[in-house]
């Protein structure tokens, strides 16, 4: 019996092994099981023990490198993972595969149908654009937050808050009564969206909230969504592109169609069918945002040394108009990207090495760039008093400046070796709730704060 | 006696064709029974055998059925199709052709030089 259960062990082992190959998979690893165990059996028919018919079974397979290499060369296609919709029948998980598909089909349905729903209380695109600007976030991101609760089977409570903060953002973007063309509700517009996402985090999470690698898991999840996205929006804009010179072509205006069904449609079902794709492409393929980063962050903190090399040699101030406020928050928030998503793929244990100094070099002069554009708003603020956009830039700006302020701190200290990696990963989730925080008082608090300004 | 690595490759067809022609079998059974066949001077890998299976699979020489055999595992099962019965009669038109120039040209190079005779062992 325990020499039984040692070689299934052991065949356990090897399967494993052979499983980690490129270019064989599941089904070639079920063929050659059969025949190790053909061949284990002959041989212990000859007189040999189980687990010395193993070891001879196992050398006579020949190296899992060559193997394994004469499959890929039959199987090339296989070193290209293919993933949609192409689900082996054999496969014991195609039900839970299909489930998923399932959930995504339908998500996405109910985000397309969810958007043009306004239109039967007589709402269009062009008379109610402002109400269509306020709940973008709310028709964009809530298919996407059923779609997680659903994946998760999320307890009663979760669903509880998840649907409670739903109904929040739906209150905070339609109860103060904002003008058009306030600045109010851009920021609102602006935040909401950002608000929900952190929303999408806790259904991502399924109620883990608390956990720091679920939060983690999250981020991680935020880039490879992001870079879906804008794949499926390029090739929704191909599609676009066809359709309209089509339809031209046979002198049909397709304008109405593009821009009331197509594209609205198009982009909120896009936003669940980009988070299916990375959930089911997590396992499959590497992740991008980390080889982006890899690539980005040298250049990154070359353009910004180059920044402030210029300013110390020209002595001239930072412009700090509204477009140039947005302009510093964006940039300190690609910086922090490019901190996240190395992190998020690095190795515990290595060792610090030329890229963790280029990124710290990143962060510092980031960091010392933001303090001249504080400098220049505070100068501004204190000439011109509070705006609600300049509250939300100064606001974020100090968000983001506390942030990569640690971040160096810690990253000084990792390079020299006096703290763990684990601490700097740990401050950057256990700062997710900030974000949120901050948003959800743009979105709520703003907006009677500066008088519906 | 190894034989060339040239000519296992291009042995290996019609032989997994010629032992499926007779019935239905499966990876090991077919690596056994080229090796009894050959008399052990055939020793395929099985980084050879399954790789030229799937290839025939695909372009559809052979097909393919998992089958649990009662009180046994599962199992991949390989019979030939009409197409492969097909190409394994053209290939053996082919190697008939082949061999039947060779066996003239030992009998040719036999007269000229006895001594290469041992070559044709097997």
């Amino acid at each position: 019996m325990t020499a039984e259960t040692e070689l299934e062990g052991q065949i356990g082992e090897w399967r494993g092994y052979m499983l980690r190959r490129k270019g064989v998979d599941q089904t070639d690893v079920d063929e050659l099981e059969d025949h190790l165990r053909g061949r284990i059996a002959d041989l212990a028919e000859t007189g040999l023990r189980e687990d010395e018919a193993f070891l001879i079974a196992v050398k006579r397979m020949g190296s899992v490198d060559e193997l394994s290499r004469e499959f890929a060369r039959e199987h090339s296609d296989r070193l290209w993972k293919q993933l949609v919709l192409t689900g082996d029948p054999d496969a014991p998980a195609d039900t839970a595969k299909r489930r998923e598909l399932l959930i995504m089909l339908g998500c996405a349905a109910l985000a397309a149908v969810g958007i043009k729903l306004p239109l039967m209380f007589g709402a269009g695109f062009d008379g109610d654009a402002s109400f269509y600007a306020r709940n973008a976030g709310l028709f964009a991101l809530a298919p996407l937050i059923l779609y997680f609760g659903l994946r998760r089977g999320v307890s009663p409570r979760t669903t509880a808050v998840l649907a409670g903060l739903l109904v929040l953002g739906a209150v905070g973007a339609n109860v103060y009564r904002l003008d058009g063309d306030s600045q109010s509700i851009v920021l609102s517009a602006i935040h909401l969206p950002l608000a929900l996402w952190l929303v999408v985090g806790l259904a991502y999470a399924g109620g883990e909230w608390r956990s720091g690698q679920r939060r983690m898991d999250f981020i991680r999840f935020t880039g490879e969504w992001f870079i879906y996205f804008v794949l499926i929006a390029m090739g929704g804009g191909v599609l676009t592109g066809f359709t309209a010179g089509v339809f031209t072509a046979i002198g049909l205006d397709p304008e109405t169609f593009i821009s009331e069904w197509l594209i609205p449609c198009g982009a909120v079902a896009a936003v669940v069918v980009a988070a299916w794709l990375v959930e089911a492409k997590q396992s499959v393929i590497e992740n991008m945002a980390p080889v982006l980063t890899r690539v980005f962050t040298p250049l990154f903190a070359l353009t910004l040394a180059a920044v402030l090399v210029a300013i110390a040699v020209t002595t001239n101030a930072i412009d700090v108009e509204r477009d140039m406020l947005i302009l510093f928050d964006l940039l300190l928030v690609v910086v922090l990207g490019l901190v996240l998503y190395s992190i998020s793929a690095r190795d515990h244990a290595a060792r610090t090495g030329l890229f963790d100094w280029m990124q710290l070099a990143l962060v510092v002069s980031a960091l010392l760039i933001d303090i001249l554009v504080l400098v220049a708003i505070t100068g501004r603020i204190t000439e011109w008093g509070f705006t609600p956009n300049k509250s939300a830039a100064l606001g974020e700006n100090l968000i983001l400046f506390v942030n990569l302020a640690w971040t160096a701190w810690l990253y000084v200290s990792i390079i020299r070796g006096r703290k763990r990696f684990s601490v700097l990963e740990r401050w950057q989730t256990d700062y997710l709730p900030v974000y949120a925080a901050w948003a959800w008082a743009v979105v709520l608090v703003f907006p009677p704060l500066f008088a519906f300004a | 006696m190894r034989i060339a690595k040239d000519l296992v490759a291009a042995s290996s067809t019609p032989l997994v064709l010629g032992i499926l022609a007779e019935e239905e079998s499966y990876g090991y059974a077919i690596l056994k029974e080229i090796s009894e066949r050959s008399g052990g001077r055939l020793e395929w890998t099985e980084g050879l055998l399954y790789p030229l299976l799937h290839r025939l699979e695909r372009t559809g020489y052979i097909e393919s059925t998992w089958r649990t055999p009662e009180g046994g595992r599962r199992r991949k099962y390989y019979a030939i199709t009409d197409e492969g019965r097909r190409e394994l009669a053209e290939q053996r038109r082919q190697w008939a052709a082949v061999s039947e120039a060779l066996q003239d040209i030992w009998k040719a190079t036999r007269s000229a030089t006895p001594i290469a005779a041992p070559v044709l062992e097997g």
